[in-house]
């Protein structure tokens, strides 16, 4: 799936960061959609492109992320730091796949603490992962290259997990 | 006009602006949205003082009768306040703002406007309180305290006495909320650092621990002594334990004892979904309120109290099922409020301006939900709780709303301000604290 052109990707993916957008401003189904299955762990290949990628990983981010950062992804003051214009979201890719991984905790983000915990979501798979910090990315305003399940799956190998 | 009193920290004299026009039209284009009960009007007893209202945080919805009024704006994060007996207001502030972390208001001219702000302290923190001629104030592991003089102005800014030190701060739940009695105790809250005590926090799978060894320095009210220096855990005694983060506490004056309102525990959905689905975890468990003495056990992290079923339940982490009956030997609440809404103020209301039903009863101040996600959130409001004999007596009521600005802002979570801190005024006015835009609104009554 490397063999996608840049041209198709972003082309894709503003019809498809529009469409996001305009999904956010209704709130999502509160019962939770079945988790996508989880045997990719160990797969490297983005499945079906950039716009499915999106669409599994909004699905992602409804089930694991939204209780916290909330639906319009601006996070809770002085709780749980937004994901809007943030420097780990839109910065390096290495970084933001380990805080999935690890967690985080007790990190100031220009300047203003936060004081609730994430937990570690390495249980999901390196295609969860990958979705949702490809839809995190390319969603609320943000503007990012997508994360595939072969970047998490090299990452996820050098990282220590708890 | 939002900081119309950041530039008078040091204490200079803040110029004001007439705001009157501005604010009746807004009123009257909002008539029939908002009540516009805060109002831009004179302060309480004087005429023609000068106005400082800022429009947009005047929309405060108060009982027929009462009044809100804004007396500071854009403090920064002010959290718990005190007033003294002539009225100056000192108001804690979470977070540093110019160097300070407490604010002193006064009414210099006696117009009704706290035209006069300084700034001290240097730390963040939450709590503050008034008793005995001494300032109280708390940062996240500490308490200090400085001596007032006879007008209630704080004699050596710089050298307050440190009272508890030492104190367990792991950026979760770290507000160290304060109270004191009527002979000589401090009450602290120290909250667990903590959802519920999992070994690893709020991961789901991570299994509990049993015993919690958290509650040993954490997860409950400890008492020192108000007036000894340099106190640490060894000096004082867990007065209260199995109280997951407290916030709101007050000592109630008519019952002799210890009230406090209790942050119930989040995320049951995430963590269980197998018994909990989105609507149940936006409503449970209930934010109680709970009547202390010493050895009061009130069940966290073992049990939460589930205000529809009426009952403690067994916590998920420690084999519940959102069904099975939590142990009997933890202390039931004296009420129950709907989950998640984040108690932050609590005030026993002693004065004679409001209506007599008010005297005796507590006043809670509501910070406003974020587990209710993706449930619309609640609160953002005061409450006010009926008591009779010392007990919560009839149904809770909203008492000051709109703090959020609209209901579509409260839904999505985004409100302008949450309510934080309760203070009385000497004349029995109601002080509200925002910890968001760092507002103070005075209530008042008018018969």
């Amino acid at each position: 799936m490397k063999t996608y052109s840049m041209g198709i990707l972003f082309c894709g993916g503003l019809i498809i960061l529009a469409a996001m957008m305009m999904s956010q401003t209704t709130r999502p189904a509160a019962p939770a959609r079945a988790t996508p299955a989880r045997t990719a762990r160990t797969g490297s290949t983005a499945q079906g492109g950039f716009a499915a990628s999106m669409a599994r990983g909004k699905q992602v981010y409804l089930q694991q992320c939204l209780a916290c950062h909330q639906a319009d992804a601006l996070g809770v003051e002085n709780m749980n730091p937004s994901l809007v214009k943030s420097k780990y979201v839109l910065g390096d890719k290495t970084v933001l796949v380990r805080i999935v991984l690890t967690g985080m905790k007790g990190v100031e983000i220009d300047g203003d603490a936060y004081h609730n915990v994430m937990a570690p979501h390495s249980d999901l798979t390196d295609q969860q992962i990958a979705d949702v910090l490809t839809y995190v990315r390319n969603s609320f305003g943000n503007k990012a290259k997508a994360v595939t399940a072969a970047e998490v799956k090299a990452i996820r190998a050098k990282t220590k997990l708890n | 006009m939002r900081s119309l009193f950041s530039s008078g920290m040091k204490g200079s004299t803040v110029k004001t602006m007439p705001y009157r026009a501005l604010f009746i039209a807004l009123c009257l284009s909002v008539t029939g949205l908002l009540a516009c009960a805060g109002d831009g009007g004179n302060g309480p007893g004087k005429g023609g003082g000068p106005q400082k209202t800022d429009p947009a945080d005047s929309g405060i919805k108060v009982p027929s009768g009462f009044k809100a009024t804004v007396v500071a704006q854009s403090l920064g994060r002010t959290r718990h306040l005190a007033v003294t007996d002539n009225g100056m207001i000192y108001v804690k502030l979470e977070r540093l703002k110019d160097g300070k972390g407490i604010v002193r208001l006064k009414d210099s001219g006696h117009h009704g406007t706290m035209d006069d702000v300084m700034g001290f302290g240097h730390f963040g923190g939450t709590g503050m309180a008034i008793r005995d001629g001494y300032l109280y104030a708390s940062s996240d592991e500490e308490v200090f305290r400085y001596k007032l003089d006879a007008d209630g102005n704080v004699i050596s800014p710089e050298h307050p006495e440190k009272i508890v030190t030492g104190l367990l701060q792991r950026g979760e739940h770290e507000a160290k909320a304060i109270t004191l009695d009527y002979d000589g105790n401090l009450y602290v809250n120290i909250g667990a650092y903590s959802n519920a005590c999992q070994v690893q926090d709020r991961t789901k799978g991570s299994p509990a621990m049993n015993p919690c060894p958290i509650l040993d320095s954490a997860g409950g009210i400890w008492k020192f002594k108000a007036g000894q220096p340099n106190q640490t855990y060894k000096d004082g005694v867990r007065y209260a334990t199995g109280l997951r983060n407290v916030v709101g506490l007050d000592w109630n004056k008519s019952t002799n004892s210890l009230f406090v309102m209790q942050h119930g525990r989040d995320q049951l959905s995430d963590l269980f979904p197998q018994y909990f689905d989105t609507k149940q975890s936006a409503e449970l468990p209930a934010e109680c309120m709970y009547e202390l003495h010493m050895g009061s056990n009130c069940g966290w992290p073992y049990i939460y109290y589930d205000q529809i079923q009426h009952k403690k339940v067994l916590a998920p982490e420690y084999g519940g099922d959102g069904k099975k009956d939590g142990d009997a030997k933890f202390q039931d609440p004296v009420a129950a409020y709907p989950g998640h809404l984040a108690p932050n103020g609590l005030l026993f209301y002693t004065g004679t301006m409001f209506p007599e039903r008010y005297r005796n009863g507590a006043f809670i101040a509501f910070h406003g939900s974020w587990n209710r996600a993706p449930e619309p959130q609640k609160g953002y409001f005061v409450v006010f709780q009926p008591f009779k004999d010392g007990k919560p007596s009839g149904a809770w009521e909203v008492f000051a709303d709109n703090f959020s600005g609209s209901p579509e802002l409260t839904a999505s979570g985004r409100a302008r301000h949450r309510p934080c801190g309760l203070a009385q005024g000497p004349d029995g006015s109601l002080y509200v604290t925002d910890d968001s835009k760092g507002t103070i609104w005075k209530i008042t009554y008018n018969k």
